[in-house]
């Protein structure tokens, strides 16, 4: 079955005015339900863009969506997505433990329910003391993992995450890369992931989309086939290096400054 | 709340600043009694130089005797006791009148943050609403609460108060309100939208507690206005028990008993600091577990 299904998607900004920018031109993507993939290219290339049509918090402007078999709008109100951005977004009125069951809440689920996946969400993200803190007493990439702990809480079937990662130092970095492939593997959660590092993208995904900008559109699709389980031995085997090196290559084909730029952002 | 050594050392501060501001204006007033001159006199032609005359500017010292002495010659009772008693009448007036002012801003704030054509609807006429004079705004409430019965319910004068005060106090929370409701981060919009939240719980959840630190210094000025409010509503309804009503006529027996008036002046100022300081106390434990600087 397909999670997401993407059909001749366009978005354009400011149609009709001066600043008319062409985020995304003539998409199309199937992803399978259970899949994890993974959205990389250069800055400005509409990879937030296409997470937020997929998500329904833009309207395309022209093309099909369907998000489980249902208009995204409809995924939406069914409660069928998670998210979690680059900046935290933590609610500073709120602790640790309130701001991961603010999606719980909002689905209802009553007190003792939501304290139990709370805590578990805090043990998976390696806080689990941290409960009665406040975000504000956390350092950025602790917040980080809250807000991811947040978007997993309700073991959500779409989990759309724009470069959560980002902010988190490299131990800690592989660490949550591990967990959230554990947690969709057990929950067969759907994943769409953009990230600007390239070793991250093969490690995590079944297929790396390739982007690039003016007008923003894929260009190339890496399948990593690196099977189910993935640990310490994946990332020293060819099968890795060789992935990588494809989507490098598939960035350099592109323009070549925006080439560079990638180069230095992956490690 | 528990009072930490820090707490207490800058509670211990804030008195004695409290104390020493006190003391700077008292010996402002007895030094202006020392030098000046008996009748007041004219610069230009203009009366600026007031009278140093004990008629005029009676000594501190006879101020607060005044307070244990009967309020008038041969009655049993305190002006300290008539004082405290009018205080403390139009402090929950005033209470009253915050109480009712939080809640009609707030609705309006809600309102006009909900649906953007009330704003611009609404907002003009609730500018002009603070340019009306109380005093021109009293007679008319007051005939229109002795007329209107709803549902058998007799508006009594002390309500009237209340509502004129509101009437001043509403309006910084309705402004604070509107722009601390639209005033939420993108992000946490997008959040509420990807868990698809009713409008209501973002209401509640998200916009209410994040204006609460736009909100903080509208009460306060919310609750001056309450004060200023009632205390002026009272002298022009003709509300008896009141502070206000206490000053009125207290400052008629001016001539021959000139500390009089000020005793009564000082339960409106004793007044003032109590709404003040259960304004902080509200502060306090909404921002106990904010970050320092916007608990500030
Ligand atoms: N709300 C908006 N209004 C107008 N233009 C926008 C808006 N959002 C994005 N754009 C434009 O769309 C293009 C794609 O933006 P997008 O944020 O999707 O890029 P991105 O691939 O996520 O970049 P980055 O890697 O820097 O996050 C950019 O040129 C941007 O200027
Ligand atoms: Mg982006």
């Amino acid at each position: 079955m397909t999670a997401v299904e993407i059909r001749s998607l366009s978005k354009i900004f400011n149609a009709d005015g001066a600043n008319r920018v062409e985020a995304l031109v003539d998409v199309n993507l199937d992803v399978a339900a259970g899949e994890f993939i993974s959205l990389i290219g250069p800055s400005g290339c509409g990879k937030s863009t296409l997470l937020r049509l997929v998500g329904d918090l833009l309207t395309p402007t022209s093309g099909e969506l369907t998000v489980n078999g249902k208009s995204a709008h409809q995924a939406r109100m069914d409660q069928d997505y998670g998210m979690a951005f680059q900046q935290a977004g933590l609610f500073e009125w709120r602790n640790v433990q309130k701001n991961i069951e603010l999606p719980l809440e909002l689905k209802g689920w009553d007190k003792s329910k939501r304290a139990a996946r709370a805590q578990e969400m805090l043990e998976l993200v390696k806080l689990p003391e941290f409960a009665r803190h406040m975000p504000w007493q956390l350092s950025g990439g602790m917040q980080q993992r809250i807000a991811i702990a947040r978007a997993l809480a309700a073991h959500p079937r779409l989990l759309l995450m724009d470069e959560p990662f980002g902010a988190l130092d490299e131990m800690t970095r592989e660490h949550m890369q591990d967990e959230l492939l554990r947690i969709c593997a057990e929950t067969a959660t759907t994943v769409v992931f953009v990230t600007h590092s390239i070793p991250e993208a093969v490690y995590l995904s079944d297929r790396v989309v390739v982007m690039s900008p003016r007008p923003g559109r894929i260009t190339k699709i890496v399948e990593t086939g690196l099977g189910k389980v993935r640990n310490e031995e994946t990332r020293r085997s060819d099968t890795f290096h060789h992935r990588v090196i494809d989507v490098r290559e598939a960035l350099r084909g592109l323009h070549d400054d925006d080439a560079r730029l990638i180069g230095r952002e992956d490690r | 709340m528990t009072l930490s050594p820090t707490a207490l050392r800058q509670g211990a501060r804030k008195t004695i600043m409290f104390v020493i501001a006190f003391g700077l204006v008292a010996g402002a007033w007895e030094g202006y009694k020392a030098i000046g001159p008996e009748r007041s006199s004219k610069v230009f032609g203009w009366k600026i130089i007031p009278s140093a005359s004990d008629q005029a500017m009676p000594h501190i010292g006879s101020m607060f005797s005044r307070l244990a002495k009967p309020e008038v010659r041969g009655n049993g009772t305190t002006i300290f006791h008539a004082v405290a008693l009018a205080t403390w009448y139009s402090f929950r007036v005033a209470l009253f009148a915050l109480v009712l002012g939080v809640i009609v801003g707030l609705l309006l704030g809600v309102v006009m943050a909900r649906f953007r054509i009330t704003e611009r609807a609404l907002m003009p006429y609730l500018i002009v609403s603070q340019t009306i004079p109380l005093i021109a705004l009293a007679p008319v409430l007051v005939s229109w609460s002795g007329r209107l019965k709803p549902f058998g319910f007799q508006f009594e004068k002390w309500m009237t108060a209340a509502m004129l005060g509101s009437f001043l106090a509403f309006f910084p929370i309705a402004v604070a309100s509107v722009r601390g409701l639209k005033a939420v981060k993108p992000e946490s919009l997008e959040l509420l939208d990807s868990c698809a939240a009713s409008w209501w719980q973002g209401l509640i959840k998200v916009r209410l507690p994040s204006s609460v630190p736009m909100l903080l210094p509208a009460l306060k000025l919310s609750a001056a206005n309450a004060v200023i409010g009632v205390l002026v509503s009272e002298i022009s309804i003709g509300l008896k028990f009141g502070i206000g009503r206490l000053i009125l006529s207290y400052s008629q027996d001016g001539s021959s008993d000139p500390a009089k008036v000020y005793t009564a002046i000082f339960g409106a100022a004793v007044l003032g600091l109590v709404m003040a300081g259960l304004v902080v106390v509200i502060e306090r434990t909404l921002t106990r577990n904010r970050p320092k600087e916007t608990a500030r």
